[in-house]
Protein backbone atom coordinates (compact mmCIF):
# COMPACT_ATOMS: atom_id res chain seq x y z
CA UNK A 1 0.00 0.00 0.00
CA UNK A 2 2.73 2.43 0.99
CA UNK A 3 4.62 1.55 -2.20
CA UNK A 4 1.50 2.45 -4.18
CA UNK A 5 1.34 5.85 -2.51
CA UNK A 6 5.06 6.36 -3.20
CA UNK A 7 4.76 5.52 -6.85
CA UNK A 8 1.62 7.66 -7.22
CA UNK A 9 3.39 10.64 -5.69
CA UNK A 10 6.59 10.07 -7.67
CA UNK A 11 4.85 11.52 -10.72
CA UNK A 12 5.25 15.28 -10.78
CA UNK A 13 1.88 15.78 -12.44
CA UNK A 14 0.16 13.78 -9.69
CA UNK A 15 1.92 15.83 -7.02
CA UNK A 16 0.85 19.07 -8.69
CA UNK A 17 -2.71 17.78 -8.94
CA UNK A 18 -2.87 16.75 -5.27
CA UNK A 19 -1.55 20.17 -4.22
CA UNK A 20 -4.05 21.95 -6.43
CA UNK A 21 -6.93 19.86 -5.06
CA UNK A 22 -5.73 20.51 -1.51
CA UNK A 23 -5.77 24.26 -2.17
CA UNK A 24 -9.24 24.01 -3.71
CA UNK A 25 -10.39 22.00 -0.68
CA UNK A 26 -9.15 24.67 1.73
CA UNK A 27 -10.93 27.45 -0.18
CA UNK A 28 -14.17 25.43 -0.51
CA UNK A 29 -14.16 24.67 3.24
CA UNK A 30 -12.94 27.98 4.71
CA UNK A 31 -14.94 30.44 2.57
CA UNK A 32 -18.33 29.01 3.70
CA UNK A 33 -17.07 29.03 7.28
CA UNK A 34 -16.38 32.78 7.10
CA UNK A 35 -19.63 33.55 5.27
CA UNK A 36 -21.61 31.34 7.65
CA UNK A 37 -20.09 33.07 10.66
CA UNK A 38 -20.78 36.49 9.16
CA UNK A 39 -24.45 35.49 8.70
CA UNK A 40 -24.91 33.64 12.00
CA UNK A 41 -23.63 36.38 14.32
CA UNK A 42 -26.08 39.15 13.28
CA UNK A 43 -28.87 36.57 12.88
CA UNK A 44 -28.19 35.14 16.34
CA UNK A 45 -28.06 38.66 17.78
CA UNK A 46 -31.43 39.48 16.23
CA UNK A 47 -32.93 36.25 17.60
CA UNK A 48 -31.42 37.05 21.00
CA UNK A 49 -32.80 40.60 21.07
CA UNK A 50 -36.23 39.82 19.62
CA UNK A 51 -37.72 36.91 21.53
CA UNK A 52 -40.58 36.38 19.08
CA UNK A 53 -38.10 35.73 16.26
CA UNK A 54 -36.14 33.19 18.22
CA UNK A 55 -38.33 30.11 17.65
CA UNK A 56 -38.65 30.89 13.93
CA UNK A 57 -34.90 31.38 13.41
CA UNK A 58 -33.82 28.34 15.45
CA UNK A 59 -36.56 26.16 13.91
CA UNK A 60 -35.57 27.11 10.36
CA UNK A 61 -31.95 26.43 11.19
CA UNK A 62 -32.62 22.94 12.52
CA UNK A 63 -34.82 22.00 9.54
CA UNK A 64 -32.16 23.33 7.15
CA UNK A 65 -29.58 21.21 8.89
CA UNK A 66 -31.57 18.04 8.20
CA UNK A 67 -31.37 18.55 4.41
CA UNK A 68 -28.74 16.07 3.15
CA UNK A 69 -25.64 17.69 1.68
CA UNK A 70 -25.73 15.82 -1.63
CA UNK A 71 -29.38 16.83 -2.07
CA UNK A 72 -28.54 20.48 -1.36
CA UNK A 73 -25.54 20.45 -3.71
CA UNK A 74 -27.64 18.97 -6.48
CA UNK A 75 -30.52 21.46 -6.28
CA UNK A 76 -28.31 24.53 -5.71
CA UNK A 77 -27.94 25.35 -9.45
CA UNK A 78 -31.72 25.52 -9.89
CA UNK A 79 -31.99 27.97 -6.99
CA UNK A 80 -28.95 30.11 -7.84
CA UNK A 81 -29.11 29.81 -11.62
CA UNK A 82 -25.48 28.68 -11.70
CA UNK A 83 -23.97 25.91 -13.77
CA UNK A 84 -23.64 22.52 -12.07
CA UNK A 85 -19.81 22.61 -12.08
CA UNK A 86 -19.70 26.05 -10.46
CA UNK A 87 -17.88 26.14 -7.10
CA UNK A 88 -20.44 28.72 -5.93
CA UNK A 89 -22.97 25.90 -5.47
CA UNK A 90 -20.79 24.22 -2.90
CA UNK A 91 -19.81 27.43 -1.14
CA UNK A 92 -23.41 28.64 -0.79
CA UNK A 93 -24.68 25.21 0.35
CA UNK A 94 -21.93 24.84 2.96
CA UNK A 95 -22.40 28.46 4.09
CA UNK A 96 -26.08 27.64 4.68
CA UNK A 97 -25.11 24.62 6.82
CA UNK A 98 -22.52 26.64 8.72
CA UNK A 99 -24.94 29.44 9.57
CA UNK A 100 -27.65 26.92 10.52
CA UNK A 101 -25.16 25.19 12.81
CA UNK A 102 -23.82 28.41 14.36
CA UNK A 103 -27.03 30.34 15.05
CA UNK A 104 -27.86 28.31 18.15
CA UNK A 105 -24.40 28.62 19.77
CA UNK A 106 -24.53 32.39 19.11
CA UNK A 107 -27.91 32.71 20.85
CA UNK A 108 -26.82 30.38 23.70
CA UNK A 109 -23.55 32.25 24.15
CA UNK A 110 -25.31 35.63 24.29
CA UNK A 111 -27.82 34.20 26.76
CA UNK A 112 -24.94 33.06 28.94
CA UNK A 113 -23.38 36.54 29.25
CA UNK A 114 -24.03 37.42 32.91
CA UNK A 115 -26.74 40.05 33.36
CA UNK A 116 -24.64 42.20 35.69
CA UNK A 117 -21.91 42.52 33.04
CA UNK A 118 -24.43 43.81 30.49
CA UNK A 119 -25.94 46.09 33.11
CA UNK A 120 -22.52 47.47 34.04
CA UNK A 121 -21.68 48.16 30.40
CA UNK A 122 -25.04 49.88 29.90
CA UNK A 123 -24.47 51.98 33.01
CA UNK A 124 -21.07 53.01 31.64
CA UNK A 125 -22.87 54.46 28.63
CA UNK A 126 -22.41 51.70 26.02
CA UNK A 127 -25.04 51.88 23.28
CA UNK A 128 -26.54 48.45 22.35
CA UNK A 129 -24.49 47.99 19.17
CA UNK A 130 -21.19 49.05 20.73
CA UNK A 131 -21.95 47.02 23.83
CA UNK A 132 -22.55 43.98 21.61
CA UNK A 133 -19.23 44.38 19.77
CA UNK A 134 -17.14 45.34 22.79
CA UNK A 135 -18.69 43.30 25.61
CA UNK A 136 -21.17 40.61 24.65
CA UNK A 137 -19.44 39.25 21.53
CA UNK A 138 -16.00 38.83 23.17
CA UNK A 139 -17.64 37.06 26.12
CA UNK A 140 -19.38 34.74 23.67
CA UNK A 141 -16.11 33.76 21.95
CA UNK A 142 -15.47 30.45 23.77
CA UNK A 143 -18.94 29.02 23.01
CA UNK A 144 -18.81 30.46 19.50
CA UNK A 145 -15.42 28.87 18.78
CA UNK A 146 -16.73 25.49 19.98
CA UNK A 147 -19.48 25.80 17.34
CA UNK A 148 -17.03 26.94 14.66
CA UNK A 149 -14.82 23.91 15.38
CA UNK A 150 -17.73 21.54 14.75
CA UNK A 151 -18.65 23.42 11.56
CA UNK A 152 -15.05 23.38 10.38
CA UNK A 153 -14.66 19.59 10.69
CA UNK A 154 -18.06 19.06 9.11
CA UNK A 155 -17.30 21.41 6.18
CA UNK A 156 -13.95 19.82 5.46
CA UNK A 157 -15.59 16.39 5.36
CA UNK A 158 -18.58 17.57 3.29
CA UNK A 159 -16.50 19.30 0.61
CA UNK A 160 -15.40 15.87 -0.63
CA UNK A 161 -19.04 14.90 -1.24
CA UNK A 162 -18.99 17.67 -3.84
CA UNK A 163 -16.80 15.39 -5.96
CA UNK A 164 -20.01 13.56 -6.90
CA UNK A 165 -21.22 16.71 -8.67
CA UNK A 166 -17.76 17.20 -10.16
CA UNK A 167 -16.22 19.77 -7.81
CA UNK A 168 -14.95 18.70 -4.43
CA UNK A 169 -11.27 19.35 -3.74
CA UNK A 170 -9.62 16.25 -2.34
CA UNK A 171 -12.89 14.37 -2.90
CA UNK A 172 -11.89 14.15 -6.56
CA UNK A 173 -9.09 11.79 -5.46
CA UNK A 174 -11.79 9.44 -4.12
CA UNK A 175 -13.80 9.36 -7.34
CA UNK A 176 -10.59 9.04 -9.36
CA UNK A 177 -9.40 6.11 -7.22
CA UNK A 178 -12.81 4.46 -7.48
CA UNK A 179 -12.96 4.80 -11.26
CA UNK A 180 -9.40 3.57 -11.81
CA UNK A 181 -9.67 0.94 -9.03
CA UNK A 182 -6.54 2.38 -7.44
CA UNK A 183 -6.15 2.74 -3.66
CA UNK A 184 -3.26 5.22 -3.58
CA UNK A 185 -5.16 8.45 -4.43
CA UNK A 186 -7.96 7.46 -2.04
CA UNK A 187 -5.57 6.97 0.86
CA UNK A 188 -3.76 10.22 0.09
CA UNK A 189 -7.12 11.99 0.01
CA UNK A 190 -8.25 10.53 3.35
CA UNK A 191 -4.97 11.34 5.09
CA UNK A 192 -4.85 14.91 3.74
CA UNK A 193 -8.50 15.52 4.70
CA UNK A 194 -7.89 14.38 8.27
CA UNK A 195 -4.64 16.39 8.49
CA UNK A 196 -6.48 19.45 7.17
CA UNK A 197 -9.27 19.01 9.73
CA UNK A 198 -6.78 18.67 12.59
CA UNK A 199 -4.75 21.68 11.41
CA UNK A 200 -7.88 23.86 11.18
CA UNK A 201 -8.93 22.70 14.64
CA UNK A 202 -5.58 23.63 16.17
CA UNK A 203 -5.74 27.01 14.42
CA UNK A 204 -9.20 27.66 15.89
CA UNK A 205 -8.08 26.67 19.39
CA UNK A 206 -5.15 29.10 19.01
CA UNK A 207 -7.53 31.84 17.82
CA UNK A 208 -9.76 31.27 20.84
CA UNK A 209 -6.83 31.65 23.20
CA UNK A 210 -5.88 34.87 21.40
CA UNK A 211 -9.42 36.27 21.50
CA UNK A 212 -10.20 35.41 25.11
CA UNK A 213 -7.13 36.44 27.13
CA UNK A 214 -9.15 36.50 30.36
CA UNK A 215 -9.72 32.72 30.15
CA UNK A 216 -5.94 32.15 30.24
CA UNK A 217 -5.62 34.02 33.50
CA UNK A 218 -8.32 31.83 34.95
CA UNK A 219 -10.71 34.68 35.73
CA UNK A 220 -14.07 33.88 34.13
CA UNK A 221 -16.56 35.60 36.43
CA UNK B 1 -40.99 26.03 -14.55
CA UNK B 2 -38.77 23.59 -12.73
CA UNK B 3 -41.48 23.49 -10.07
CA UNK B 4 -44.12 22.18 -12.48
CA UNK B 5 -41.63 19.68 -13.92
CA UNK B 6 -40.97 18.33 -10.44
CA UNK B 7 -44.70 18.12 -9.79
CA UNK B 8 -45.09 16.25 -13.07
CA UNK B 9 -42.32 13.88 -11.98
CA UNK B 10 -44.14 13.11 -8.76
CA UNK B 11 -47.46 12.75 -10.59
CA UNK B 12 -46.03 10.19 -13.03
CA UNK B 13 -47.26 6.79 -11.83
CA UNK B 14 -44.29 5.06 -13.49
CA UNK B 15 -41.99 6.58 -10.87
CA UNK B 16 -43.91 4.85 -8.09
CA UNK B 17 -43.88 1.29 -9.46
CA UNK B 18 -41.37 -1.49 -9.81
CA UNK B 19 -37.96 -2.23 -8.34
CA UNK B 20 -36.71 1.32 -8.92
CA UNK B 21 -39.90 3.06 -7.82
CA UNK B 22 -40.03 5.62 -5.03
CA UNK B 23 -41.45 3.23 -2.35
CA UNK B 24 -38.69 0.69 -2.99
CA UNK B 25 -36.02 3.41 -2.86
CA UNK B 26 -37.38 4.71 0.44
CA UNK B 27 -37.50 1.16 1.84
CA UNK B 28 -33.87 0.55 0.79
CA UNK B 29 -32.84 3.85 2.32
CA UNK B 30 -34.58 3.01 5.61
CA UNK B 31 -33.06 -0.47 5.58
CA UNK B 32 -29.47 0.84 5.47
CA UNK B 33 -30.27 3.53 8.01
CA UNK B 34 -31.81 1.13 10.54
CA UNK B 35 -29.10 -1.53 10.16
CA UNK B 36 -26.20 0.88 10.53
CA UNK B 37 -27.69 2.80 13.45
CA UNK B 38 -28.45 -0.48 15.25
CA UNK B 39 -24.89 -1.77 14.76
CA UNK B 40 -23.41 1.58 15.74
CA UNK B 41 -25.58 1.73 18.88
CA UNK B 42 -24.64 -1.84 19.81
CA UNK B 43 -20.99 -0.75 19.74
CA UNK B 44 -21.21 2.79 21.05
CA UNK B 45 -23.87 2.65 23.78
CA UNK B 46 -22.15 0.01 25.99
CA UNK B 47 -18.76 1.64 25.39
CA UNK B 48 -19.99 5.15 26.22
CA UNK B 49 -21.92 3.96 29.29
CA UNK B 50 -18.97 1.95 30.54
CA UNK B 51 -16.48 4.79 30.16
CA UNK B 52 -18.95 7.21 31.75
CA UNK B 53 -19.67 4.76 34.60
CA UNK B 54 -16.05 3.98 35.42
CA UNK B 55 -14.93 7.57 34.66
CA UNK B 56 -11.81 6.13 33.03
CA UNK B 57 -10.56 6.84 29.51
CA UNK B 58 -12.95 9.74 28.87
CA UNK B 59 -10.33 11.92 27.22
CA UNK B 60 -9.23 9.07 24.97
CA UNK B 61 -12.83 8.30 24.03
CA UNK B 62 -13.70 11.90 23.13
CA UNK B 63 -10.47 12.22 21.13
CA UNK B 64 -11.22 9.00 19.26
CA UNK B 65 -14.78 10.08 18.49
CA UNK B 66 -13.58 13.45 17.18
CA UNK B 67 -10.92 11.83 15.01
CA UNK B 68 -13.58 9.52 13.53
CA UNK B 69 -15.72 12.54 12.71
CA UNK B 70 -12.92 13.97 10.56
CA UNK B 71 -12.86 10.91 8.27
CA UNK B 72 -14.45 11.81 4.91
CA UNK B 73 -17.23 9.29 4.28
CA UNK B 74 -16.84 9.27 0.49
CA UNK B 75 -13.15 8.46 0.93
CA UNK B 76 -13.94 5.72 3.42
CA UNK B 77 -16.60 4.24 1.12
CA UNK B 78 -14.33 4.04 -1.92
CA UNK B 79 -11.42 2.81 0.22
CA UNK B 80 -13.47 0.02 1.80
CA UNK B 81 -14.94 -0.95 -1.54
CA UNK B 82 -11.53 -1.45 -3.16
CA UNK B 83 -10.55 -3.44 -0.06
CA UNK B 84 -13.60 -5.69 0.37
CA UNK B 85 -15.06 -5.56 -3.17
CA UNK B 86 -18.53 -5.65 -1.65
CA UNK B 87 -20.93 -2.74 -1.97
CA UNK B 88 -23.03 -3.89 0.98
CA UNK B 89 -20.17 -4.42 3.42
CA UNK B 90 -18.38 -1.18 2.56
CA UNK B 91 -21.60 0.84 2.73
CA UNK B 92 -22.56 -0.55 6.14
CA UNK B 93 -19.04 -0.24 7.61
CA UNK B 94 -18.58 3.34 6.37
CA UNK B 95 -21.99 4.39 7.70
CA UNK B 96 -21.32 2.69 11.05
CA UNK B 97 -18.06 4.65 11.34
CA UNK B 98 -20.14 7.78 10.70
CA UNK B 99 -22.84 6.87 13.24
CA UNK B 100 -20.62 5.75 16.13
CA UNK B 101 -19.21 9.17 17.24
CA UNK B 102 -22.54 10.94 17.96
CA UNK B 103 -23.97 7.92 19.83
CA UNK B 104 -20.73 7.47 21.76
CA UNK B 105 -20.59 11.14 22.69
CA UNK B 106 -24.28 11.10 23.69
CA UNK B 107 -23.97 8.01 25.91
CA UNK B 108 -20.80 9.25 27.58
CA UNK B 109 -21.99 12.82 28.11
CA UNK B 110 -25.36 11.47 29.30
CA UNK B 111 -23.77 9.47 32.13
CA UNK B 112 -21.56 12.43 32.98
CA UNK B 113 -24.51 14.78 33.39
CA UNK B 114 -26.08 12.56 36.07
CA UNK B 115 -25.52 14.44 39.32
CA UNK B 116 -22.72 12.82 41.38
CA UNK B 117 -24.86 13.32 44.50
CA UNK B 118 -27.53 11.02 43.10
CA UNK B 119 -24.99 8.32 42.25
CA UNK B 120 -23.50 8.67 45.73
CA UNK B 121 -26.95 8.33 47.27
CA UNK B 122 -27.50 5.14 45.27
CA UNK B 123 -24.17 3.85 46.51
CA UNK B 124 -25.13 4.75 50.08
CA UNK B 125 -28.37 2.81 49.67
CA UNK B 126 -26.27 -0.25 48.95
CA UNK B 127 -26.74 -0.48 45.18
CA UNK B 128 -24.10 -2.51 43.39
CA UNK B 129 -22.07 -1.05 40.53
CA UNK B 130 -24.33 -2.72 37.95
CA UNK B 131 -27.49 -1.56 39.74
CA UNK B 132 -26.22 2.02 39.80
CA UNK B 133 -25.42 1.82 36.08
CA UNK B 134 -28.77 0.38 34.98
CA UNK B 135 -31.15 1.93 37.52
CA UNK B 136 -29.61 5.35 38.07
CA UNK B 137 -27.08 6.36 35.43
CA UNK B 138 -28.78 4.86 32.36
CA UNK B 139 -32.20 6.51 32.96
CA UNK B 140 -30.46 9.78 33.72
CA UNK B 141 -28.36 9.48 30.58
CA UNK B 142 -31.34 8.76 28.30
CA UNK B 143 -32.08 12.31 27.08
CA UNK B 144 -28.54 12.92 25.79
CA UNK B 145 -28.10 9.30 24.68
CA UNK B 146 -31.24 9.40 22.54
CA UNK B 147 -30.20 12.84 21.30
CA UNK B 148 -26.98 11.21 20.09
CA UNK B 149 -28.92 8.42 18.34
CA UNK B 150 -31.13 11.06 16.72
CA UNK B 151 -28.21 12.96 15.30
CA UNK B 152 -26.64 9.68 14.12
CA UNK B 153 -29.86 8.82 12.26
CA UNK B 154 -29.90 12.24 10.58
CA UNK B 155 -26.30 11.89 9.44
CA UNK B 156 -26.80 8.34 8.19
CA UNK B 157 -29.96 9.30 6.24
CA UNK B 158 -28.04 12.15 4.63
CA UNK B 159 -24.96 10.09 3.86
CA UNK B 160 -26.75 6.99 2.54
CA UNK B 161 -27.37 9.14 -0.56
CA UNK B 162 -23.59 9.38 -0.99
CA UNK B 163 -23.27 5.61 -0.62
CA UNK B 164 -25.36 5.24 -3.80
CA UNK B 165 -22.13 6.16 -5.61
CA UNK B 166 -20.95 2.57 -5.10
CA UNK B 167 -24.01 1.41 -7.04
CA UNK B 168 -26.44 0.39 -4.32
CA UNK B 169 -30.05 1.55 -4.05
CA UNK B 170 -31.69 4.09 -1.79
CA UNK B 171 -32.82 7.62 -2.58
CA UNK B 172 -29.29 8.57 -3.61
CA UNK B 173 -29.97 6.69 -6.87
CA UNK B 174 -32.47 9.37 -7.89
CA UNK B 175 -29.86 12.08 -7.26
CA UNK B 176 -26.90 10.38 -8.93
CA UNK B 177 -28.77 8.83 -11.86
CA UNK B 178 -30.54 12.13 -12.42
CA UNK B 179 -27.19 13.88 -12.38
CA UNK B 180 -25.70 11.46 -14.89
CA UNK B 181 -28.58 11.73 -17.35
CA UNK B 182 -29.13 15.45 -16.74
CA UNK B 183 -32.67 14.73 -15.50
CA UNK B 184 -33.23 17.81 -13.38
CA UNK B 185 -36.75 17.13 -12.14
CA UNK B 186 -35.65 13.69 -10.91
CA UNK B 187 -32.71 15.20 -8.99
CA UNK B 188 -34.94 17.77 -7.30
CA UNK B 189 -37.51 15.05 -6.52
CA UNK B 190 -34.75 12.91 -4.98
CA UNK B 191 -33.51 15.87 -2.93
CA UNK B 192 -37.03 16.64 -1.67
CA UNK B 193 -37.72 12.99 -0.82
CA UNK B 194 -34.45 12.64 1.11
CA UNK B 195 -34.97 15.87 3.01
CA UNK B 196 -38.58 14.86 3.72
CA UNK B 197 -37.49 11.44 4.98
CA UNK B 198 -34.91 13.08 7.25
CA UNK B 199 -37.48 15.48 8.72
CA UNK B 200 -40.09 12.72 9.27
CA UNK B 201 -37.53 10.44 10.95
CA UNK B 202 -36.28 13.28 13.13
CA UNK B 203 -39.82 14.13 14.29
CA UNK B 204 -40.55 10.43 14.96
CA UNK B 205 -37.40 10.10 17.05
CA UNK B 206 -38.14 13.33 18.90
CA UNK B 207 -41.51 11.79 19.83
CA UNK B 208 -39.87 8.52 20.90
CA UNK B 209 -37.36 10.49 22.94
CA UNK B 210 -40.24 12.06 24.89
CA UNK B 211 -41.86 8.67 25.47
CA UNK B 212 -38.69 6.83 26.43
CA UNK B 213 -37.30 9.32 28.90
CA UNK B 214 -38.67 8.78 32.43
CA UNK B 215 -41.00 11.55 33.63
CA UNK B 216 -38.78 12.43 36.58
CA UNK B 217 -35.75 12.93 34.34
CA UNK B 218 -37.84 15.02 31.94
CA UNK B 219 -39.09 17.21 34.78
CA UNK B 220 -35.65 17.76 36.24
CA UNK B 221 -34.23 18.49 32.77
CA UNK B 222 -37.04 20.99 32.16
CA UNK B 223 -36.51 22.75 35.47
CA UNK B 224 -32.75 22.83 34.87
CA UNK B 225 -33.37 24.34 31.42
CA UNK B 226 -35.68 27.01 32.80
CA UNK B 227 -33.15 27.81 35.53
CA UNK B 228 -30.46 28.13 32.87
CA UNK B 229 -32.54 30.46 30.71
CA UNK B 230 -33.59 32.62 33.64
Amino acid sequence: MLNDIGSYLSSASNRAKVLELLGEHVVLAVLPLLIGLAVAVPLGWTAYRMRWLRAAVLGTASVLYTVPSLALFVIMPSILGTRILDGTNLVVALALYTSALLVRPVVDALDAVPGHVVAAATAMGYQPLRRFVAVELPMAVPVLVAGVRVASVSNISLVSVGALIGIGGLGQLFTEGFQTQYLAPIMIGIVLTVVLAVAMDLLLVGLRRMCSPWARVGVTE
Amino acid sequence: MIFSQVLAWFADAAHWRGSDGVPVRIAEHLYYTVITVLIASAIAVPLGLLVGHTARGGVLLVGLANAMRALPTLGLLTFLFLLFRSQGVSTVVALVVLAVPPVLAGAYAGVQTVEPGIVDAARGMGMTSAQRLFQVELPGALPLLLGGVRSAVLQVVATTTVAAYLGLGGLGRLLLDGLRSGDYPQMVAGALLTAGLAVVLDLTLAGMQRLAVPTGVQLSAASAASRGAG
